[in-house]
């Protein structure tokens, strides 16, 4: 019986071996149910077990499986093989990271812009555990609840032409994050992450290309929390020159 | 990933092409609405020359405006014209999520912030035309 097929042409590179990716193909089975990182599945089991990549909750959720496909980034475990029909599918590491194996990136870089942000709720005095839970109305949550859909799967960072040309730049992800704890009603650190995005790297280095919230697959909306930081940011450099004794939350 | 890694790891860094802006419909947008810039900073040092013409009397100003009816520059006008149009529309287009708008407890659905922005321009630019016309 022979089944329709697809090709992938998957991106390969060797630590050690190879100066430079190259790229194999694959022809997969077509299968109106499956998607990229089905066909990576299938290419590691039966054809090929080298094939190097990270994957983990195949449903959207975990952001692991984040690569290039057709020259866009996608979540592989939501790019559907029909979409491409009848390909050929090229898929390749996520752009504007460094090449650690196949379709492997390092996140380092990433992690280290995550953790500068402080993506965590600062308060001034820590509340007892005695004294209960932080009280949170709806209207509250809603401020923030988009910001906080981030799967970290980097995708934006893929898709900024900024970050590409200049890799100094915070990316989409960290001052979305960042945005996202500022408006927290239960968070206090402001002062400490305003500097962080204030600088030529953080926000300013953004010129609104906008690309990364096409990309996002949660809606996060990074250029929004972006060009409001800007505005947020403008504000407090006014208020600092008029007020300088001023200080803020 | 938690060994050290050595120098000549073989981290592979990829090179952005000088052409990155021709992959995605969304980047030539982009450079467009940044090219726009360059036609508009030219619009401004031709209005400010202008006004240096003006101050220097009324032949020097009429020369200058004898000039700018070379088809050329009536070209350069228009695009110019028609690369401000199009960076104001997608400027307003963009406030909506940009610009948070709080009445009470509700926010202002964005649709209603960039709709905002374009009756206060049409009615601004109406009130301009009006004067204009009005005083000649």
């Amino acid at each position: 019986m022979t089944e329709e097929t697809v090709t992938l042409e998957v991106t390969r590179y060797r630590p050690g071996h190879d100066s430079e990716p190259r790229t194999e193909s694959f022809a997969v089975p077509y299968r109106k149910d499956w998607v990229v990182l089905d066909a990576l599945n299938h290419i590691k089991d039966r054809m090929d077990g080298s094939l190097t990549y990270r994957w983990s909750c195949r449903m959207g959720v975990c952001g692991s499986c984040g690569m290039m496909v057709n020259g866009v980034p996608k979540l592989t475990c939501s790019a559907f093989l029909r979409d491409y029909y009848p390909g050929p599918i090229r898929v390749a590491p996520l752009a504007n990271f460094p090449v650690i194996r196949d379709l492997v990136v390092s996140l380092d870089d990433f992690l280290e812009k995550l953790r500068r942000v402080k993506p965590w709720i600062i308060r001034d005095v820590e509340k007892p555990v005695a004294e209960g839970e932080y009280r949170q109305t709806p209207a509250q949550l809603d401020a923030f609840k988009q910001f906080s859909m981030c799967i970290n799967c980097m995708l934006c960072y893929a898709a900024c032409p900024v970050y590409g040309l200049a890799p100094a730049f915070i990316g989409p992800a960290a001052i979305a994050l960042a945005y996202r704890y500022n408006l927290d009603s239960r968070d206090e650190g402001y002062r400490f992450r305003e500097p962080i995005l204030s600088e030529s790297v953080g926000v300013w280095e953004c010129t609104f290309v906008g690309e990364c919230s096409v990309v996002c697959p949660k809606g996060v909306d990074p250029a929004a929390a972006i060009q409001r930081s800007k505005v947020a940011g403008a504000k407090d450099w006014a208020m600092s020159m008029l007020m300088p004794w001023g200080g803020r939350k | 990933m938690t060994a050290p890694r050595a120098a000549g790891s073989g981290l592979y860094y990829p090179k952005m092409s000088p052409t990155w802006w021709l992959s995605r419909p969304g980047y030539i947008r982009f450079m467009i609405r940044e090219v726009t810039s360059v036609f508009i900073a030219i619009f401004l040092v031709i209005l400010l020359i202008q006004v240096h013409k003006i101050a220097q009397g009324p032949e020097a100003y009429a020369a200058m405006v004898a000039k700018l009816r070379a088809p050329g520059w009536i070209v350069f006008h228009v695009v110019a014209l028609v690369f401000a149009l199009y960076h104001t529309v997608t400027w307003f287009m963009a406030t909506g999520v940009i610009q948070v708008v709080r009445i009470g407890d509700r926010q202002v659905p964005p649709a209603l912030v960039v709709a905002g922005n374009f009756v206060a321009w049409v009615a601004v630019s109406l009130f301009i035309l009006y004067w204009l016309l009005a005083r000649s």
